[in-house]
């Protein structure tokens, strides 16, 4: 699509313009695209991207809220939030890396079923994949806390078929507990953002051509050949889409190792919220967001790269 | 060996509904619980059944103004983004401008950084602005976040709507505004209405950036939040409950009417 689009009654009625009006027209129609653009970019230069350059200059200020923060290039804070609060960011990596693969694991199958065997039941099962949405996930996360507690049946039955045996031998579980271990603050990761994972499978497998299968099984491929190399190569934009979603909130996150950890299982969302709210040290609050920043884009850069979709852009 | 067939067969369709019921098992808690009279503060364990929750939404101190706080910076934040949204949204699809690339990039972001880091860095602005945190902040912040979601929505839809349409419009001698009005809004509509739906549940869910921008204002997330220190209240289970109907209720009855009208035409 191009400017050329343009309305024609942009033109002056004059039979036979002056070149003088129609250069003014064409000026005009060419500050169209800034003037529809001015509000919505204006809005996120001053209150997304200022608030990034202020971070940045935050993170190498020392001072106090007494007396005040001033620049003095204290890269130290760097040093020091990274030496005291590594294992935070590691924890955060690892919690989140293995809840996407989780996510996409649970999520898969689903979206597959809605996609090509849902039949008439495909609305119904997106809207039970959306409406969760909309009771808070606050809510929703505290709604775990029963689950997962002590007494409850499920915790009750995995302990009668020992399975946290099982997870306490691998160490993401202690005792016969599961709250307040890492396998319940991973179970939270995994179902708070379990739908950003299943509407862009949906979305990209929906897309895929019901025949193709029927041709890969005519041509004697078996249904799990069919889906390895016919259903999974077309929707990769899906899952490339579905983990970013998954990946980048989850890594910031603290909400479910606040409510179902304990302090062993902080992630650095937990460390930017305290120091920032409790602490008060908004220097290290922001060299903490600004490292997490840096760490995520270039994730997310590496990651889009080697599967090779930009569509997302 | 039928069984085994049948279940090979069926593998991945037990797998989904199973997927499906870790979706839907905390909702189901949430409902089970607004039933419930706890013996203490906390509402974790089942003791017995009773309305009283139900009968009385608002018998817990603070608790709904902080409801009616959220639904109104959600209706705002709606509006404010999805006018922004659709702006920009027209911009970046209909025309080829020095900088679309740039302004590309600035839109997708705010959806590719996690929250804390976005709620921290606008929370430092504010408070070396010496702006007083509170209603206007948490709006800022909010309208800031909705806004690239609106502009994927309705630049996804604008992209796929035919421009013959516009050009037999102008054709037929409608002026420009009349064009616009009922030929491109019309069909823009649905990706409009997609945006703000987001939007809403967006800015009406949003715990993370709101704590950093809210100073001492407390919406509903926040309320419930501060809640789960002390003991949550039964009330908390009934708006959750009430929400998760109205959601399936709204959509249910949108797609009657859409089904409705497709019959029809």
């Amino acid at each position: 699509m191009t400017t050329t689009t343009a309305p024609l009654a942009d033109a002056p009625p004059d039979p036979a313009p002056v070149p003088a009006a129609l250069k003014r027209a064409a000026r005009r129609r060419r500050s169209v695209p800034y003037l529809l653009l001015l509000a919505g970019v204006a809005w996120l230069l001053v209150f997304f991207v200022a608030p990034m350059v202020y971070q940045a200059s935050t993170s190498v200020q020392t001072g106090s809220l007494d007396t005040g923060f001033k620049v003095t290039w204290h890269f130290a804070t760097y040093w020091n939030a990274l030496t005291e609060y590594w294992p935070h960011f590691v924890r955060s990596l690892v919690y989140s890396g293995i809840a996407t693969v989780l996510c996409l694991a649970i999520g898969y199958p689903l979206a597959y079923t809605i996609a090509f065997r849902a039949g008439r039941w495909r609305n119904l099962l997106l809207i039970l994949v959306i409406a969760p949405f909309f009771t808070s996930f606050l809510i929703r996360t505290l709604a775990w806390e029963t689950i997962l507690a002590d007494q409850s049946p499920v915790v009750s039955f995995l302990n009668r078929v020992h399975l946290l045996d099982v997870t306490t031998w691998l160490g993401v579980t202690e005792g016969h507990r599961v709250m307040a271990t890492p396998l319940a603050v991973v179970c939270g990761l995994t179902y708070n953002f379990l739908p950003f994972m299943i509407l862009p499978l949906y979305t990209s497998l929906e897309r895929v051509d019901g025949r193709l299968h029927e041709a890969a099984g005519d041509l004697y491929a078996t249904p799990f050949t069919t889906f390895r190399k016919v259903t999974f190569p077309l929707s990769m934009p899906g899952v490339v889409a579905g983990t970013l979603l998954t990946f980048i909130p989850a890594s910031g996150d603290y909400i479910n190792a606040e409510l179902l950890g304990s302090t062993n299982q902080k992630m650095i969302g937990n460390v930017i919220q305290s120091q920032f709210l409790r602490v008060l040290d908004y220097p290290t609050a922001a060299a903490l967001s600004f490292i997490l920043m840096a760490v995520i884009l270039a994730i997310v850069t590496l990651y889009i790269r080697k599967a090779g979709t930009e569509e997302l852009v | 060996m039928r069984p085994i067939r049948w279940l090979r067969k069926n593998l991945v369709v037990i797998a989904g509904v199973l997927a499906l019921a870790y979706l839907i098992l905390p909702n189901v808690v949430v409902l089970v619980f607004s039933f419930n009279k706890p013996k203490g503060r906390f509402n974790y364990t089942w003791d017995h059944f009773s309305t009283d929750a139900w009968q009385h939404p608002c018998g817990v101190a603070d608790m709904c103004g902080s409801l009616t706080l959220s639904l109104k910076i959600a209706v705002y934040a709606t509006i404010g983004a999805t006018i922004l949204g659709t702006l920009t949204a027209f911009a970046l699809a209909r025309y080829r401008f020095r900088g679309r690339a740039a302004t590309n990039m600035l839109i997708f972001l705010p959806m590719a950084m996690p929250e804390v880091v976005m709620g921290a860095s606008l929370g430092t602005l504010f408070l070396n602005m010496r702006i007083q945190f509170g209603f206007w902040t948490i709006l800022i912040a909010h309208i800031m976040f909705c806004l690239s979601f609106v502009v994927t929505a309705v630049k996804a839809r604008v992209m796929s709507m035919d421009p013959r349409l516009e050009q037999a419009a102008q054709d037929l001698y409608a002026t420009p505004l009349q064009t616009f009005l009922r030929i491109t809004l019309p069909l823009a509509a649905p990706g409009i209405a997609a945006g703000a739906l987001l939007s809403f549940a967006l800015s009406f869910d949003d715990y993370i950036i709101t704590s950093f921008n809210a100073g001492n204002t407390v919406t509903f997330p926040m309320f419930v939040w501060g809640s789960a220190q002390r003991g949550t209240p039964v009330q908390v289970n009934v708006i959750g409950t009430a929400m998760f109907a109205i959601a399936v209720v709204l959509v249910l009855a949108g797609q009657l009417a859409g089904s409705r009208r497709k019959a029809k035409a």
